[in-house]
């Protein structure tokens, strides 16, 4: 069906001026991508899946401005982790910051670089788990990625990695519009940490296609920037074989929008995938996360655990599916997304969804907000512990789940303090 | 120590007075009860002095030794030195026991300007307490409270007494839903706190807890204020006759 003519303006508009290389392995990949996004055009607010987020800003011809943001006031998260550091600023790879890209059982190439080849590994992966992601639901800002990505990171894991990668994002231009799409392919029995974070441009549209293979472990920490004007828009896809173990968790602090779209397949036996994330939220606020688990085999785990803390007329959304294939018996499933409501002018809205073709599973979701526990406050003071100090450590403790998905103990230590920090920041 | 004067209190929500008129003073190492029947006010009284939300004081005062308790905010209260063991203490998910305890204790040493206690000495003097009541690493590592049975609740309560070295505790009802050997445990737990500078105020209805903690004085209170104060005898009294022949001698 052709598409009507306001949407093929607009998505017209927004992709005039972008262009990619035909030639490598990358260019029909790029090619059919953009043969994708051409088929569905741009989200649009009556989408079912954008009904209570605004694309306009994601979608517009030129990148809303957003001002650089300072954020001296803070040590660098991660910074205390040994670590295989690569930057972009605005999206454009930034050499002298980057270390070296070597690393023992890992392959590390800038797609800018690799994608003129004639054969690369990354060809199974680079847009075809998004283009598998496509279905059911329409994700179309993942193909335009995927067209028009200007760089990214290819990683191939065939041991385990003695340190994790960190992707660092720096924001330097007030209407940077940047795009960037990263592959990573854990072999069999391989593991590896990614880490990523910072502020990475006015507007930001970012893939993370991963392929976790038979026994492999993949682990991926995410602190978006605490820049507080961008959008952005991220998809992870994942594909996990049999026994492999995929864990992701996300912490955002501030921006004007964010939309976080985790699309994972459980394609192997016992494979087991969690997705978790913290968000915290003062006045304009918009963040959604948007995830989607098919299991297609048996036994296997997958948990979605998602909180947010918000105030001030923030929102948050959450838009979480769990589907069970026929066969998939033996699923573990589990969803809880909740929210804290700090005041009564924010708002959350939450879409879980659970979708079984097998007789024999364990599903369960549930989502709640609310406000702060009054008796546990008292119970804190009670004790001596200030007003402050006793809302923050009820916060915290409301964030804990979410948390608890990661597992280095240090990184997880690194995220409770840049918790603390916004908590102190945002004081009542 | 402490000293309530004509203290009256009424809920914040409604039109309901439930404290008409309280007198009480408790002086320095003292152990004070307070008996009485379901809804006299008892346990009212234990929140407005730890200053919870959702009463009015329409009249009178409370001091700790001098201070005026009814203007501060709860935590100031604590760390004046006064406690009040919960009769229902709350569970807290995700926030650990031990993280809870340090929290409270730097916080009071921090108000009271002294120097926050190491993680080293405060794990020290943590485990040495909770052995004593028979509180093992499990419970302290565990979320506040939460799947505590209820003698396990109550030995957390004295536990957290006993880290927080108040001068004035109140304990409200602590002896409600604890088998005999806990009653036992908990008791045992006070027992060890007493001292010249430490008062005591335990609210009860039966005369059991009494055994175990005995009491310098006993009051009676009903409908909103203190009907009678005598020795340890009248809780016995109370035990042997009930709170009927005391509530028609006042009439």
């Amino acid at each position: 069906m052709a598409l009507p003519q306001a949407k093929q303006d607009a998505l017209a508009a927004r992709i005039a001026g972008l262009g990619f290389p035909r030639e490598g392995w990358l260019g029909p990949a790029r090619g059919e991508a953009l043969a994708r996004l051409s088929a569905m055009g741009l989200p649009a607010k009556r989408d079912e899946y954008w009904r209570y987020t605004d694309p306009s800003g994601l979608v517009a011809a030129e990148a809303p401005r957003a001002a650089v943001f300072d954020d001296s006031d803070e040590s660098p998260v991660f910074d205390g982790i040994d670590r295989l550091k690569i930057v972009f600023v605005d999206g454009v790879f930034d050499a002298e910051a980057s270390d070296d890209l070597s690393l023992a059982g890992v392959e590390i190439e800038r797609l800018a670089k690799a994608g003129g080849a004639d054969i690369h590994w990354a060809r199974d992966v680079y847009g075809v788990l998004e283009a598998r992601g496509q279905v059911p639901v329409q994700r179309p800002l993942a193909a335009l990625n995927s067209a028009f990505a200007t760089d990214g990171v290819l990683i191939r894991v065939t041991g385990k990695a003695a340190k994790p990668i960190s992707l660092i994002y720096v924001h330097k231009a007030d209407t940077s519009d940047a795009i960037l799409h990263h592959c990573v392919k854990v072999e069999s029995g391989a593991e590896i940490t990614i880490l990523e974070n910072g502020p990475a441009a006015a507007r930001f549209s970012k893939v993370l296609e991963v392929e976790v293979s038979e026994g492999a472990r993949f682990h991926h920490i995410r602190a978006q920037g605490r820049d507080h004007e961008r959008r952005a828009v991220t998809h992870v896809f994942a594909r996990l074989g049999a026994g492999a173990l995929f864990k992701s968790f996300t912490l955002t602090a501030n921006g004007v929008l964010t939309r976080n779209e985790a699309v994972i397949e459980l394609n192997g036996d016992e494979a087991v995938a969690h997705v978790a994330g913290a968000a915290v939220g003062d006045g304009n606020f918009h963040h959604d996360d948007t995830v989607f688990v098919t299991h297609a085999a048996e036994r296997c785990e997958s948990r979605q655990v998602f909180k947010k803390v918000l105030k001030n007329g923030a929102v948050g959304v959450f838009q979480g599916k769990i589907l069970v294939k026929p066969g998939a018996q033996k699923t573990d499933g589990y969803q809880i997304s909740q929210s804290l409501l700090l005041d009564e002018d924010s708002q959350f809205l939450a879409k879980p969804e659970l979708e079984i073709y097998a007789d024999d599973v364990k599903c369960s979701h549930g989502s709640t907000s609310g406000a702060i526990d009054e008796t546990a406050l008292f119970y804190l003071r009670s004790r001596g512990v200030p007003l402050r100090a006793a809302q923050s450590l009820l916060v915290l403790a409301f964030l804990a789940e979410a948390i608890a998905e990661i597992e280095d103990e240090a990184i997880a230590e690194d995220i409770r303090s840049r918790l603390e920090g916004w908590l102190a920041r945002h004081e009542h | 120590m402490l000293n309530i004067k004509n203290l009256h209190v009424k809920l914040e929500e409604e039109d309901k007075q439930i404290l008409k008129g309280v007198d009480l003073t408790i002086g320095a190492g003292e152990v004070h009860a307070i008996m009485g029947p379901n809804g006299s006010g008892k346990s009212t009284l234990s929140y407005v002095l730890s200053g919870r939300e959702g009463y009015e004081v329409t009249e009178g005062s409370a001091t700790l030794d001098g201070e005026e308790l009814l203007e501060m905010e709860p935590e100031e209260r604590a760390a004046a030195g006064l406690f009040l063991a919960f009769q229902y203490p709350v569970e807290i998910p995700g926030v650990g026991n031990m993280t809870f305890l340090r929290t409270a204790v730097n916080a009071q040493r921090k108000a009271r300007g002294q120097e926050e206690m190491s993680a080293g000495e405060f794990l020290k003097v943590v485990r040495e307490k909770a052995k004593t009541l028979k509180i093992d690493a499990e419970m302290l590592k565990r979320p506040v409270n939460v799947g505590f049975s209820g003698g396990e609740k109550k030995r957390n309560e004295i536990l957290q007494m006993a880290m927080l070295e108040p001068k004035m505790c109140i304990l409200d009802e602590t002896d409600s839903g604890l088998d005999v050997d806990a009653m036992k445990l908990v008791s045992d737990g006070v027992n060890a706190l007493r001292d010249a500078g430490r008062s005591f105020l335990v609210i009860t209805h039966y005369q059991r807890l009494l055994d175990h903690i005995k009491p310098d004085v006993v009051h009676i209170m009903a409908n909103g204020r203190i009907i009678k104060t005598g020795g340890p005898e009248l809780a016995l009294e109370v035990e042997n006759n009930g709170y009927a022949d005391l509530l028609a001698e006042v009439q």
